[in-house]
């Protein structure tokens, strides 16, 4: 426990000190969205790392939790607050409910089901025009307010998100190490000795895919709030398999490597504009490789493939 | 303690479980032997509630528990272990233990991310207790281990050890010595008396014949679906229709 402190220490302090270390609002801008795809790829972490459940749809519950903040605020002149925490509890409870027939499919089965809830959610997005303005997107979203503090800078926004982060990575890291995270990696590993254990293995799915979908959704208001213009674009199909690919790369139940995973993959097409096309199939080929190469992912897996290319010290099993 | 009457078992054709009725005596070690395919996994699936049978009741003392799902009899002190052992493979043999403790905490998903005050007492709790149940078993040292890498026979015993933590009234144990050499065969033995010992009563299904002889005061004997006899090891050994029925076998 000792450890988890220190490393959460220092990812503060990381967080704290980048901004200074960096020049130019681009920059802080990427690291903004690192923050955003950050709570996204923990929240899917603790339903598919965690519990063992795929979701190819929580793009959608991102796009939901954007779209309920712009319409609260925008049309109906709700506080951004007050309107962040309608979303969130809103899209948990709806989550909740649809939770409850869909958790009991299984493997393809469920995600089949999953993939057809997020394509649900993009036509609304884009065919509800009056409410969401379609496919050209809405726009005019008031930024958040603390006092006389207004978020309409980078540097505010980075803090505010960051600070929403930090926060989901604490509480994440707290559930995985306790009596909850236990239950859900045992559903994982054996569901029917979990069962036999006294897990309630069908509540617990379906409340840690309510609470994923809940933190989804408050990540999905941060952006709609920071950007101020949002479009459905930003939550259909290919950005449920960014997310799972930034999950995979940074290690199934690996709370940190869900961190590693959405830093590497927001950096990364950053650094290869021209591949912009493309993406989608260089996800593909990297789910592929670390499927085949380091199915525990990297944080977990690094340790292990050094010690493979180090043959001369290798240790022999006792 | 626990009455079985009438369950049948059908799988589409086939009569897995054909009118069986059988009283479980709280205290008692209970075997429940016959030829592979005679219906003891069943049987056990159904009482730990993981099968629903066709027709027939289960009463807890007095109580019909009848159709209620693992997690509940789970609270009722009705606990198994697996023929095809079922551990938590990437956890650790300690974590393993304390998800055997689920029954006994109860801190949500609110007071695990917040870490509230309670939470942490209970986790200590947790975690003492699992180690009590490790020494129990005779497997201490294994803690830290990861459970997928652990041998057969110290996989079986984490089982009884993780089953155990619930502090169950009863636990089934299906075919807990196959695999087992025996050495560790002894050791189960002794390990079963003292589980006993502790007023945890035991069924368990074992082919192994000397373990039951020795350890069981009653034994239900199965065959093809269908109760052949029940009595004490005695009685079962001198009964001509359960030596027939295993020399027919093989
Ligand atoms: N889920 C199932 N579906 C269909 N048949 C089953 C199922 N489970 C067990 N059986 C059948 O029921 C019979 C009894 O099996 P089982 O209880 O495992 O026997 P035992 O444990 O005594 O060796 C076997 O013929 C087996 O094939
Ligand atoms: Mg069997």
């Amino acid at each position: 426990m000792k450890r988890e402190l220190l490393k959460f220490l220092i990812l503060a302090i990381l967080v704290a000190i980048l901004p200074t270390l960096l020049s130019g609002s681009y920059l802080v801008n990427v690291l903004i969205f690192v923050g955003i795809h950050t709570m996204l790829a923990v929240a899917l972490n603790l339903l598919l790392g965690f519990a063992g459940q795929i979701s190819l749809g929580h793009a959608g519950f991102f796009g939901l939790g954007a779209y309920a903040s712009a319409i609260l605020t925008t049309t109906y002149g709700i506080n951004p607050w007050i309107a962040m925490v309608a979303a969130a509890v809103a899209v948990s409870l709806l989550a909740f409910a649809i939770g409850f027939p869909i958790l009991k499919l299984k493997g393809h089965y469920l995600a089949m089901a999953t993939l057809g809830l997020g394509i649900i959610f993009f036509i609304v997005f884009n065919e509800a025009v009056e409410l969401t303005g379609g496919p050209s997107g809405f726009s005019g979203i008031p930024n958040l307010k603390i006092g006389s503090i207004t978020f309409d800078n980078d540097l505010k926004n980075y803090g505010l998100i960051w600070l929403f982060t930090l926060v989901t990575v604490l509480l994440s890291v707290n559930l995985a190490n306790s009596r909850i995270g236990r239950a859900l990696r045992a559903i994982h590993d054996s569901e029917v000795a979990a069962r036999v254990m006294g897990v309630n293995a069908r509540l617990l799915k379906v409340q840690i895919f309510a609470l994923s979908a809940g933190i989804s959704a408050i990540a999905g208001s941060l952006y709609a709030h920071t950007m101020g213009f949002i479009s459905p674009t930003s939550f259909g199909f290919n950005f449920s398999i960014e997310l799972i690919t930034m999950v995979i790369i940074g290690g199934l139940g690996s709370i940190y490597g869900s961190l590693i995973g959405a830093f590497i993959l927001t950096i990364l097409p950053e650094a290869l504009r021209t591949f912009q096309d493309y993406d989608i199939i260089i996800y593909g080929i990297i789910l592929i490789l670390m499927t085949m190469f380091l199915p525990g992912g990297l944080v977990r897996g690094i340790p292990g493939l050094l010690a493979r290319l180090r043959p001369a010290d290798k240790q022999e099993e006792g | 303690m626990l009455e079985i009457q009438a369950i049948t078992q059908l799988f589409g054709g086939l009569t897995a479980l054909c009118d069986v009725s059988f009283t479980i005596r709280q205290g008692d070690i209970t075997g429940v032997i016959g030829p592979n395919g005679a219906g003891k996994t069943t049987l056990f699936n159904i009482i730990s509630g993981i099968y629903r049978q066709t027709s027939g009741r289960i009463l807890l003392q007095g109580k019909d528990i009848t159709g209620l799902p693992p997690e509940r009899l789970a609270r009722l002190g009705i606990v198994r272990t697996f023929q095809n052992i079922e551990l938590f493979g990437q956890m650790s043999v300690l974590d393993n233990v304390k998800v055997g403790l689920h029954t006994k905490s109860h801190s949500g998903l609110f007071s695990c991310s917040f870490k509230l005050p309670w939470h942490l007492v209970e986790e200590r709790r947790i975690a003492e207790s699992a180690r009590r149940w490790l020494d129990f078993c005779g497997i201490p040292d294994l803690a830290d281990q990861r459970a997928d890498s652990l041998p057969f026979g110290k996989g079986r015993l984490l089982e009884i050890a993780r089953a155990l933590a619930s502090e169950p009234g009863i636990i089934f144990m299906d075919e807990p010595a196959a695999g087992l050499n025996s050495r560790e065969t002894q050791d189960l033995a002794s390990l079963i008396r003292k589980i006993r010992d502790a007023g945890i009563t035991v069924v368990l299904v074992e082919h192994d014949m000397e373990l039951v002889m020795d350890v069981c005061d009653r034994i239900l004997v199965l065959s093809l679906g269908e109760k052949l006899a029940e009595g004490t090891p005695r009685e079962i050994q001198e009964n001509t229709s359960v030596i027939a029925a295993y020399l027919g076998e093989g």
